[in-house]
């Protein structure tokens, strides 16, 4: 092999070395990446002489600054105004990821509902979910923040005339007031049962695959999951005496305190990001399942499963193959799109850290290159578990 | 190829070309023919614009000031109305040459932003706005009431301090936008607004039903609020600095926009230097030695357009005060021009 290559080689009429594609396209990329290179670091130099010149402070040190001003939303992690800067980072990182898991959570389930239904051959529930699909991806997402805050959840009654809604709290136009789980010893071995009943459903799903395959006989894995599911926690729950009480929001003179607030903002950005994102993925959902050929269902109807069986085990594996790429994409809008809560007040990393933060401390360069660097490490990682997804359920050839 | 790769080239050589814009901005002023001013989005008697789109206000007429002490016409002047949050940076990359909205001066943004304050032309001090129906007397009885007020402000911060130390509890929602923060305590999303006592004054207004709201009389800070210039120019510094200075001693010297005509002939040596009939004033600033008589022509003395902005006669109803002049007991004192 090699010595014909230098044979022909050397057969080649000989080329000016400018003209040689090989080392033209070396050159331009040569040429590429130094242009790239200059750009980026005349950018930083221009950027840090006129901050130092302009007598703008910079550096990293005010992270570790007293922040001093309040957040109102964080369910997980312990703020006060005394935190640091930092410390509002987390918070703001914490509140878009709450949102965005919620949001995505509540968004596949409500965009394939509709999917499935935009193909239905119920003309009343098809005319609907088309109406829905056109209608919600027709309006810009923050005029359906605003309608949610604005023109839905700000006509709630007021704090005095609150909703109450027994055991699930109370609701008015500043929060609903839900009732805030307190966990008490020994509730973490119904956590610990919750998973164990997790575990013992994925191995029993696989043993009784297998014996399918072996026998032909079936075995009601659903039924034993549910049962497995919801009865063994609940035994180790009163066997460790029910560690779980609820502390419920009480009314002073300003209306109902405590208990877990949900604020509006939160409600409104959930409400508009869910709906809105799953008109898109009820088109994604509906464009796979038509991408399956006709001929499938004609097959699995001639096997003689049923309709709900031919869609689950037959269209659906096919079709996420075609839906799961614009599905990762979705998701990363979604995530994305939850930066809009700054136009309603809700605390999430956009509004706090680039937005409060940057404001009291002034360091716009710094705030902006980590908030942007956050999202794309966000987005970098929804990516890479979507591609590991889609690795898995595409299809196997043997 | 060739073409993407010129542009881009020439995309960086503009990029770097990019320079600092703290240079002379009196010149850039002179160049363009206007001041860029920078103020608020809307806040009735310091920046709001009229039913007619001018502007009008007590800020408004500090940037008037500035552009009649340059031009002898205080009409040669532009607003960019911006928010809390976007006011410093709009000042530090040169969109703006004077930012005159109702800014507290504090050490830090003094020190830290790359900016100066040239001076004190409100001196004001927060305060809370409650509904009449909840009977609160004072602050004190705020604990566990959800707090409405503007993000990127000493207001944000000043609340957290005053509820901490007096250890009540609290729930803040904090907007981006003025319009949104009056929206939600209308709406009832809050018991408390709270901003500078001028600001609830002014804001006030613009509610349902004004009358059925009471301002609690603790005020929980100091803001003295001015006009910001970028750091580094400081002949543009001092043009902003004795256009106010300028108001103030035409003020005490008793020169008005209806007299002014008539003391260029005054006999008295301050008011003769002050408009510039004797000595060279103006030409050290750079401008005119007629600089102060032009923004006397142009919105009179600070007295003026107090009581026509903010005063007694307006919507707002706002005592003079710690604004008064220190000879009449106030706060409000300017160097001589001497």
């Amino acid at each position: 092999m090699a010595i014909q290559e230098t044979a022909s080689a050397a057969d080649e009429p000989k080329v000016a070395l400018f003209n040689d594609p090989k080392i033209r396209s070396w050159i331009f990329q040569f040429v590429l990446i130094a242009v790239i290179g200059w750009v980026i670091y005349s950018m930083v130099i221009n950027a840090s002489t006129n901050l130092e010149k302009q007598g703008i402070a910079g550096g990293y040190g005010f992270l570790a600054n007293e922040a001093g001003f309040s957040i109102n939303f964080s369910p997980f992690i312990d703020y006060s105004e005394t935190s640091s800067y930092s410390t509002v980072f987390w918070v703001g990182l914490q509140n878009t990821l709450v949102l965005a898991v919620v949001g995505i959570f509540f968004a596949t389930l409500l965009g394939f509902t509709l999917g499935v239904a935009r193909l239905s051959s119920n003309w009343i529930i098809n005319r609907m979910a088309y109406v829905y699909v056109e209608v919600l991806r027709n309006i810009p997402l923050l005029l359906q923040i605003f309608i949610w805050y604005k023109g839905v959840l700000a006509l709630l009654p007021t704090a005095k005339n609150s909703i109450d809604l027994g055991f699930m709290g109370a609701l008015n136009v500043k929060a609903w007031f839900g009732p805030k789980p307190i966990l008490a010893d020994g509730a973490g071995y119904v956590g610990i049962a919750f998973l164990v009943a997790i575990v013992m459903i994925i191995l029993i799903a696989n043993w009784a695959k297998k014996r399918q395959m072996a026998t032909g006989q079936r075995f009601p894995v659903l039924w034993t999951s549910l049962g497995l599911i919801i009865f063994l926690p609940l035994i180790v729950y009163f066997i460790m005496g029910q560690p779980l009480s609820f502390e419920f929001a009480e009314v002073g003179r300003f209306g109902p305190r405590g208990g877990m607030p949900i604020p509006p903002e939160f409600t409104a950005l959930l409400l508009a990001l869910t709906t809105y994102t799953a008109a898109f993925i009820a088109e994604i959902v509906r464009a796979g399942i038509l991408a399956v050929d006709r001929g499938q269902t004609e097959a699995s109807y001639a096997l003689g499963l049923r309709p709900g069986q031919t869609l689950r085990l037959n269209i659906i594996p096919q079709a996420m193959r075609v839906i799961i790429p614009p599905l990762t994409s979705q998701y990363l809008n979604l995530t994305k799109n939850s930066s809009l809560a700054v136009a309603i007040a809700f605390p999430d990393l956009t509004s706090v850290f680039a937005g409060t933060a940057l404001n009291q401390t002034g360091q716009a360069v710094e705030i902006l290159a980590i908030t942007m660097l956050t999202y794309l490490i966000i987005s970098i990682l929804t990516s890479m578990f979507m591609n590991w997804y889609n690795a898995r359920m595409s299809l196997v050839e043997r | 190829m060739k073409l993407k790769l010129l542009s881009i080239a020439l995309g960086a050589v503009a990029f770097g070309a990019v320079s600092s814009a703290s240079a002379a901005t009196l010149d850039d002023v002179k160049a363009k023919g206007f001041v860029q001013c920078g103020v608020s989005q809307g806040l009735a008697g310091f920046s709001n614009p009229d039913d007619k789109g001018n502007w009008t206000g007590l800020d408004v007429d500090l940037c008037r000031g500035v552009a009649a002490a340059v031009f002898g016409s205080g009409d040669k002047v532009k607003f960019t109305p911006l928010s809390a949050k976007e006011r410093f940076t709009a000042l530090q990359s040169g969109e703006i040459d004077i930012l005159s909205r109702n800014t507290t001066w504090t050490m830090s943004r003094d020190t830290q932003l790359g900016l100066n304050f040239a001076g004190v032309n409100y001196y004001d001090g927060q305060g809370f706005m409650v509904r009449k129906e909840l009977k609160v007397k004072s602050a004190l009885e705020l604990s566990g009431a959800s707090v409405c007020t503007n993000t990127g402000t000493t207001t944000e911060l000043n609340v957290a301090d005053y509820f901490r130390t007096n250890k009540l509890d609290y729930e803040i929602v904090a907007f981006e936008k003025a319009d949104e923060v009056v929206g939600a305590y209308d709406a009832g999303r809050c018991d408390v607004f709270t901003t500078d006592q001028s600001g609830l004054a002014a804001q006030r207004l613009r509610l349902t039903n004004p009358a059925d709201h009471v301002v609690l009389p603790e005020i929980i800070s100091k803001e003295p609020l001015g006009p910001v210039v970028r750091q580094g120019d400081d002949q543009w510094f001092n043009i902003v600095k004795w256009t106010h200075n300028a108001m103030l001693n035409a003020e005490e010297l008793g020169v008005t926009q209806a007299n002014v005509g008539e003391m260029m002939n005054a006999d008295n040596p301050a008011i003769k230097r002050l408009l510039g009939t004797e000595g060279a004033f103006g030409e050290k600033l750079g401008l005119g030695n007629d600089w102060a008589a032009n923004i006397i022509k142009a919105v009179g003395n600070y007295g003026e357009t107090f009581e026509r902005n903010v005063g007694e006669n307006t919507p707002l109803k706002l005592p003079r005060g710690v604004n008064s002049l220190w000879s009449k007991g106030g706060l409000q004192y300017a160097p001589p021009v001497r």
